[in-house]
């Protein structure tokens, strides 16, 4: 069964075309875009928060986006279960709205990266990373200037007993170290859900690599297992 | 009511000097008014006839320019930027502009700016920028001075992109002394648009609203365009309220605003607001409609209290347009705007009084003729011309002043070559750019000669490049300019693209210096023949003179802006990395030779030899045409799985380079020999590529190679699992490990900048 995808746009959304690209045109799913003063998401099985400067950025990422009225019947439909994927700057409106825990700050090199990372996958059991294996590598791009996870070390192991992180920056062979960390995150965490299961949010863009054309293919893996979970919980 | 006005200064030729018009240009301005100018007035004359909005020293040579093309569908100068028929109902609008004197004082936000400002270029045309370049120049990055401006530029231009959501994916980076204080900073936008959805510049009809639409005017950037077309000096850093600050985020909401009420059709004409801000988008609508206009400053949304009208006129606030439409689209115009939390605020009337009246309250503050202001009767100047004195020195070099390279030398030569920043990997900065947004990017910077964009909803794709050899057009103006042609056909040539059309940039010193202006006026002839060769018009672009600093002139730099169609996006974008080990690799060369015996110009004479001299290499047209189209025809008939040209650093370079972006991957190759070694090595002659084919399409290659006339294949030998082995003649000179290759030329601009 199709999955029905919601993209947020804030005014500065700019991945928000390529979420929509990738839910739309090469997964060929019923996908609309929601405008940020909209009150309600409408009926959909999956909100894709994208990334981009939703507000121009100026004071601290999604600091503003989190007040917009769509956040509010977003975190509604968090708190009922609905799926949310918050990418990049949308993993950082979902800090920002309590969704998920911790905070992304500035790079640890201070300058904005944009490249292909290896990811080590770590929980391969949730809606959004079931069609992986854990341990698996996949190499999705990163593409910001405020990516640099970071909680206190109570949250960071409380995260960790509940297995919420999904993948780490690594090396091509899955090794986890500070060289193949591009930002400073702590633990190397790029991406992560809410202990419940049903929010992630992910540093990465698996929305860029789902076309062979453009490089990789891997963030097929995130997607197909998005309509897979959707699929299930259906039949 | 409008705010009571500080009493004016009194107009006078001292005043006009001041403001950077010549007494000539002011008598010529009495005589055309009949009587003194409004200090307003003068305002307006003397940022509307700077060289940055007039092209006044620069026009009589651009028109020589070829501009024609069957794929051409806005004249030149008619439109904000070029645009080109890519077939399949789509439009290419695509342009270069410099900013390269608010970056020399006010790196991060000239470059930004610089960004915007040409983005705003293309979206004014209806199309949505798909992609940016940038050709940058720096002085030696020994100078920590150098390493300021080299950050700040490339943060600015990451930053404004990044946040905009325009992928950065290419341009070209130089270090050379004869920058250091004058930095070049040359920012490239290319956009799609339908070709039945582009909208116009020109104000054509009498009673059309005038709407400005964006931003708030504030004080910034008054008389930027003046600061722009004049020497820098020790007192430029004075002039840091003359650059602008960008603000990306506005700018992404103009975009879409914009785009959208084009697609709504309620804009009759628009145009962007750059240099001289409401004064040079209103004066170049009603001359290029023929028209004027009824202007009321003060309806302007100002961010400051208490501007002038002069300062409202001459504000170059950024991202603003001016917009005409149909009476009644206003509101509409308003709601599309205003739901992206913009202005849109009606100002002024088009008339058909051939004046633009520009009124505050009651008041007229200024009545002027848009043809004498910003069409066809600005001044037009013919520079006085002299072959510089330099060139008798640098032509007198002989390849024999310096000694040959030894075979025992060439690691080391090679090695440092490929740490000289400018042919050094510059991922340092590209990846500060965000190189993928929007999901086009075929191929990205980095291992390939030009960028790949597709065009979604078609199979087909865009290769697009700049280039510009400053020395080169220094050491020979006229063949330095049809390299820097040739050179940005040739890649995106082996990048699997079809050269169709140019834009230029034109960077040059102070153009009433005869010297200089010889130069300009060399390289604009070169230029021409090369596009004219190369069936590539030239659609626009920009000029910035007056390049100099304490220290001397820039070199002349010509940079071209290259726009190529991909047939086929999915078999024709090849990129510089070896593919396949077993792989056959062959230097493809105009018949009759492989390398001249020369030097001159070459990165190998200035880093190893630290003398730039002699002539800029060989280059003869018919041959660049004709292996280009070899080239073109090998990769469309599936025959090439890398492909390389040969430019900076050489041959040696060239095959190093690929085996750099080949994990795993290296190279045997037998080079041609005789003569020096050095000029086999890294002679920089033109009309070369490098290109692999698999074992078993050798026979295929020779074939199609049979129907190309004037064009050879040398066998240079197979693609290995590492590492880079040469062989010149007889003699092993070069066996080096990935790892040797790779540390120089990766380390260098990191090193260099920490």
């Amino acid at each position: 069964m199709p999955a029905r995808f919601g993209v947020v746009v804030f005014p500065g959304s700019n991945c928000d075309h390529d979420a929509y690209h990738a839910a739309h045109h090469v997964f060929d799913q019923e996908t609309r875009f929601i405008w940020h003063e909209e009150e309600s998401i409408g009926d959909v099985d999956v909100v894709i928060v994208p990334g981009g400067f939703s507000y121009g950025d100026y004071l601290r990422s999604g600091a503003v986006a989190r007040f917009s009225p769509v956040m509010q019947d977003v975190v509604r439909f968090a708190e009922e279960g609905g799926l949310v994927f918050g990418i990049c700057n949308g993993f950082q409106v979902l800090c920002e709205a309590g969704l998920l825990p911790g905070t992304l700050m500035r790079n640890e090199s201070l300058r904005f990266v944009c490249k292909d990372t290896p990811l080590r996958v770590e929980n391969a059991d949730t809606p959004f990373t079931n069609g992986l294996t854990e341990d698996q590598v996949v190499t999705i791009p990163i593409s910001h200037g405020e990516g640099r996870y970071y909680a206190d070390e109570d949250v960071l192991a409380r995260i960790e007993a509940h297995d919420q992180v999904l993948f780490r920056y690594s090396t091509a062979d899955g090794e986890v170290t500070d060289d193949a960390n591009p930002n400073g995150s702590a633990r190397g965490i790029a991406g992560l859900v809410n202990e419940a299961g049903n929010v992630c949010g992910l540093m990465p863009h698996p929305e860029r690599c789902v076309e062979s054309l453009l490089g990789g293919d891997d963030g097929r893996l995130i997607f197909e297992s998005l309509l897979a979970h959707v699929s299930t919980v259906a039949a | 009511m409008p705010e009571t006005l500080p009493q004016p200064p009194e107009v006078d030729r001292a005043l006009a000097l001041d403001h950077g018009l010549t007494s000539d240009e002011y008598d010529e301005i009495l005589d055309r008014l009949g009587r003194t100018p409004t200090f307003t007035e003068l305002g307006i004359y003397s940022v509307m006839w700077s060289e940055h909005c007039s092209y006044k020293n620069s026009t009589a040579l651009l028109q020589t320019l070829p501009t024609e093309g069957e794929q051409l569908l806005a004249e030149v100068g008619e439109e904000n930027a070029g645009l080109v028929d890519v077939g399949d109902g789509k439009a290419v609008a695509f342009k270069i502009e410099s900013h390269n004197h608010p970056s020399a004082v006010e790196p991060y936000e000239g470059a930004a700016t610089g960004v915007g400002g040409i983005h705003r270029d293309i979206f004014t045309m209806g199309a949505r920028p798909i992609c940016a370049l940038d050709s940058l120049r720096f002085g030696s990055l020994e100078a920590s001075r150098v390493r300021y401006l080299f950050d700040g530029v490339v943060r600015g231009i990451g930053d404004y992109g990044n946040s905009f959501g325009v992928p950065t994916v290419g341009g070209e980076v130089y270090f050379e002394d004869a920058y250091e204080g004058n930095p070049l900073v040359n920012a490239m936008s290319v956009g799609v648009v339908d070709t039945d959805r582009t909208a116009s510049a020109a104000a054509e009809t009498p009673g059309h609203p005038v709407v400005l639409v964006g931003a708030t005017t504030g004080r910034d950037g008054i008389h930027g365009a003046t600061f722009a077309s004049a020497e820098i000096d020790e007192d430029s850093e004075e002039d840091r309220p003359s650059v602008q600050v960008g603000d990306p985020f506005t700018e992404k909401l103009l975009l879409e605003a914009t785009l959208e009420a084009i697609r709504e059709g309620v804009v009759a004409g628009i145009q962007d607001m750059g240099a001289a801000g409401i004064t040079s988008s209103a004066f170049e609508m009603s001359a290029s409609g023929g028209t004027g206009m009824d202007l009321y400053l003060d309806r302007v949304p100002t961010r400051e209290t208490g501007m002038t009208p002069y300062e409202i006129l001459l504000s170059e606030s950024q991202e603003r347009m001016l917009v005409v439409c149909e009476p009644g689209d206003e509101e509409t115009l308003a709601e599309i705007y205003g739901k992206w939390d913009l202005n849109a605020q009606r100002i002024g009337t088009v008339t058909d009084t051939g004046r633009v009246r520009a009124h505050w309250g009651d008041d007229e503050v200024a009545v002027l003729d848009p043809a004498h202001v910003a069409g066809d009767d600005v001044p037009v100047y013919d520079r006085d011309t002299e072959r510089p004195s330099y060139l008798e020195e640098t032509r007198s070099f002989e390849a024999s002043d310096v000694p040959d390279l030894e075979a025992a030398d060439v690691e080391d030569a090679l090695t440092t070559l490929l740490g000289s920043p400018n042919i050094a990997s510059k991922r340092w900065v590209h990846e500060q750019y965000d190189t993928m947004v929007r999901t086009n990017t075929v191929v990205a910077p980095g291992p390939s000669d030009a960028a790949v964009m597709r065009l979604k909803g078609t199979e087909k794709g865009l290769a697009v490049k700049t280039d510009g050899n400053g020395r080169y057009v220094y050491l020979n103006p006229r063949r330095g300019a049809k390299i820097a042609v040739a050179e940005a056909a040739r890649n995106v040539t082996c990048a699997g693209g079809t050269p169709v059309a140019v834009t230029n940039c034109c960077n040059f010193g102070n153009p009433n210096n005869p010297e200089v202006y010889w130069t300009f006026a060399e390289a604009i002839g070169g230029m021409g023949d090369a596009c004219r060769a190369l069936g590539t018009p030239v659609t626009g672009g920009n000029v910035s003179l007056y390049n100099e600093h304490p220290e001397g002139a820039i070199y002349p730099t010509p940079t071209i802006g290259m726009l190529g169609v991909v047939d086929d996006l999915h078999t024709q974008p090849t990129t510089a990395a070896l593919r396949s080990e077993g792989d056959v690799t062959f230097l493809l060369t105009p018949r009759g030779w492989t390398h001249p015996d020369r030097l001159g110009g070459t990165e190998y004479l200035s880093t190893v030899h630290d003398r730039v001299a002699g002539d800029a290499p060989p280059l003869d047209l018919e041959e660049e045409r004709a292996v280009q189209a070899a080239t073109q025809a090998l990769i469309r008939d599936g025959l090439v799985q890398h492909a390389h040209d040969v430019s900076d650093g050489g041959l040696a370079v060239c095959l190093a380079e690929s085996v750099i972006h080949s994990d795993g991957l290296g190279l045997e190759a037998t080079l041609p020999g005789a003569g020096r070694l050095d000029a086999a090595l890294f002679g920089e002659a033109q009309s070369r590529v490098v290109l692999s084919t698999r074992p078993d399409d050798e026979a295929s290659l020779e074939t199609t190679l049979a129907a190309h006339d004037g064009v050879q294949a040398h066998r240079l030998g197979p693609v290995t699992p590492g590492g880079l082995r040469l062989t010149v003649g007889a003699d092993t000179v070069l066996d080096a490990s990935p790892e040797t290759l790779a540390a120089p030329y990766e380390g260098a601009i990191p090193d260099a900048v920490t």
